[in-house]
């Protein structure tokens, strides 16, 4: 069983007036100039590389971290390094309001916790989530605590395809009828 | 229960209820992959699966077009691996003489009305200009289907999109499609299914659907669908074997999240501004700006029709001076008609750089890339920073592309 409690610092990708960032493209979480790259452990690098005011964040992040992201993150193209990265770096979950059809499933398929949450705009505008802080994230009933502020915010739980998966640990585990 | 089109195909496809909502386990027709996304699909398939079989080689394929011919070392050993992995398991390879994956899926007959396709390309819901649900998928996900032929999928909702009036003559599909990419945003349609009616959408010819149809992920929408046959089939149906000119019709009484209705009465040729398709104004206010560089082509307007509406405008003309204009056809099939036809004489005498066919002037390839400050008008779906190279990018219809090419900057055909 996979622990279905995750607790680690967040990373809220808000710009300078503390609004998340909507619509971060597959070119800025990992560029094109990159695709040629297939081992995973070689992607972390590239994490976020083409998004102002990110572009270091390969260096900041540390395994257990948790990323908070705008809406339709992920939007572009199918490339399954947008999401490698974030698993090359050891980042836990990520949590946003919405995302491209094919990045939501992208991680999925690998076992990577893609969380939706219709309240993070706000809970990240009025500042009641921010960078640094450590969250808590209940994958299976679908809660989010901000453990520094002490506040809680919704998130949609784990569909059962996508438990399922994120059990087995891929998409490749599941057992095949 | 009544059904939309997307709840139709899928249900054809499954022992699930493929009703809006629900996730089910569907069939797919075809499944393929390109040179990005392929070399990871071989990669896993021999570390997950080994020696175990494919589902189905023929109906599994490999089509390089991103970087057609390999112009870096590293999409050439892509290119390779694919290759080799595809000889050991007769999987057919359409190379990279042949020209973007998603059309020669239709020009083959492999992708067909009403039936199921995925493949590592984002934009595979172009096949909902012929009626089937096409959808990019990682390399994950296309793994499993080269196995098992199956995937699972989250039925979306569908919305239904009302066009109300017609267009300006001097409109073209580009223009109706950017258009709607400005109404409908990222969040109008997104992550469902969008079925397009009234005279404008119904009126489009083949190659006008799938200009259309390729930018409903520029919408962040699943696929977008125009039910019923084509209005006007033109040549690039007559290369499409099947039944490739009818999308399958809804059900009455079918079951939408939303209806917008989009006045497109009296539209005029538009343009999409740097550095987002959904930032879009008429080419009126934006004309005069400068220009270095242009591009037609695209899985968006990479067919015969498009060229000859680019030929229409440059025939007796020339790109400025000082203007690059780079063309690159869909397919092989789309440059063997403009070679015969007369097309390829014309556009080489305005002072175009024709290319094979693929993806280049897209993507990232062999077609090349902006430097830095170098403003480019193309025809492609995207324009986000980075995509095309370094320099902002102007997204248009060919005839816009063109007459901006001939005036050194931009321009609509009809100041020529
Ligand atoms: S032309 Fe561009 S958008 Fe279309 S399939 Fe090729 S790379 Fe993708």
């Amino acid at each position: 069983m996979r622990e279905t409690m995750l607790r680690g610092r967040v990373w809220v990708l808000a710009g300078a007036d503390g609004r998340l960032i909507e619509d971060i493209d597959t070119d800025q979480i990992f560029h094109n100039a990159h695709l040629h790259i297939t081992e995973i452990s070689q992607m972390g690098a590239f994490a976020l590389g083409n998004l102002e005011g990110w572009k270091d964040f390969p260096e900041k992040a540390r395994p257990g971290d948790i990323l908070i992201a705008g809406r339709n993150f992920g939007a572009g193209s199918s490339r399954q390094q947008a999401v490698d990265c974030f698993v090359a770096l050891g980042v836990a979950a990520i949590a946003a309001p919405s995302y491209s059809a094919i990045y939501f499933r992208n991680a999925v398929n690998t076992g990577f916790p893609v969380l939706r949450s219709g309240g993070l705009e706000q809970a990240a505008a009025e500042g009641r989530i921010r960078s640094g802080d450590e969250v808590e994230l209940d994958l299976a009933a679908g809660r989010g605590r901000d453990l520094t502020r002490d506040g809680a915010f919704p998130l949609e739980p784990m569909s059962a395809v996508q438990r399922e998966i994120y059990e087995a640990g891929s998409l490749f585990r599941l057992k095949k009828d | 229960m009544a059904k939309t089109v997307i709840e139709k195909i899928v249900q054809a496809h499954s022992r699930d209820e493929a009703a809006a909502g629900r996730i089910v386990w569907m069939d797919l027709d075809v499944r393929s992959a390109r040179d990005f996304g392929g070399p990871n699909v071989v990669k896993h398939f021999e570390r997950e699966y080994g020696d175990e079989p494919l589902d189905d080689p023929a109906r599994t394929a490999f089509t390089f077009d991103l970087c057609a011919p390999a112009c870096t070392l590293k999409y050439a050993d892509n290119q390779q691996a694919c290759r080799d992995f595809a000889r050991k398991r007769g999987i057919p390879v359409y190379d990279v003489d042949r020209g973007i994956g998603s059309h020669v899926l239709m020009e083959e007959g492999l992708a067909r009305p009403g039936g199921t396709a995925v493949g590592t390309d984002s934009h595979m819901n172009i096949l909902g200009a012929i009626g089937c649900f096409g959808q990019g998928m990682g390399d994950v996900d296309i793994t499993f289907a080269f196995r098992t032929g199956r995937t699972w999928f989250e039925v979306p909702e569908s919305v239904r999109v009302v066009l109300k009036g017609m267009p300006s003559p001097r409109a073209t599909a580009k223009d109706l499609t950017l258009h709607l990419c400005r109404i409908l945003g990222t969040s109008k349609i997104a992550l469902r299914s969008a079925e397009f009616y009234g005279p404008a959408a119904a009126g489009l010819d083949l190659a006008g659907r799938i200009t259309l149809c390729s930018m409903i992920t520029e919408m962040a929408g699943i696929i977008g669908f125009v039910p019923g046959p084509v209005g006007r089939p033109g040549k690039t149906a007559a290369a499409f074997p099947g039944p490739g000119t009818a999308a399958p019709e809804a059900d009455p009484g079918a079951r939408y999240a939303a209806e917008i209705e989009v006045d497109v009465d009296g539209l005029e040729p538009q343009v999409a501004l740097p550095p987002s398709p959904n930032t879009v104004k008429p080419v009126s206010e934006v004309r005069g700006a400068r220009i270095d560089s242009g591009f037609i082509g695209s899985c968006t307007n990479g067919r015969i029709e498009d060229m000859e509406a680019a030929a229409a405008v440059l025939r007796g003309r020339k790109v400025r001076p000082g203007v690059m204009l780079k063309i690159v056809p869909a397919t092989r099939r789309v440059y063997e008609e403009m070679l015969s036809t007369g097309i390829l004489k014309i556009l080489f005498d305005s002072g175009a750089i024709v290319l094979n066919p693929g993806c280049g002037g897209c993507a990232e390839g062999h077609a090349g890339l902006t430097g830095k400050g170098e403003v480019e008008i193309g025809t492609g779906n995207r324009n986000f920073p980075g995509k095309q190279g370094k320099g902002p990018v102007y997204l248009a219809s060919p005839e816009t592309v063109a007459a901006s090419c001939a005036k050194g900057e931009i321009a609509a055909p009809g100041e020529l």
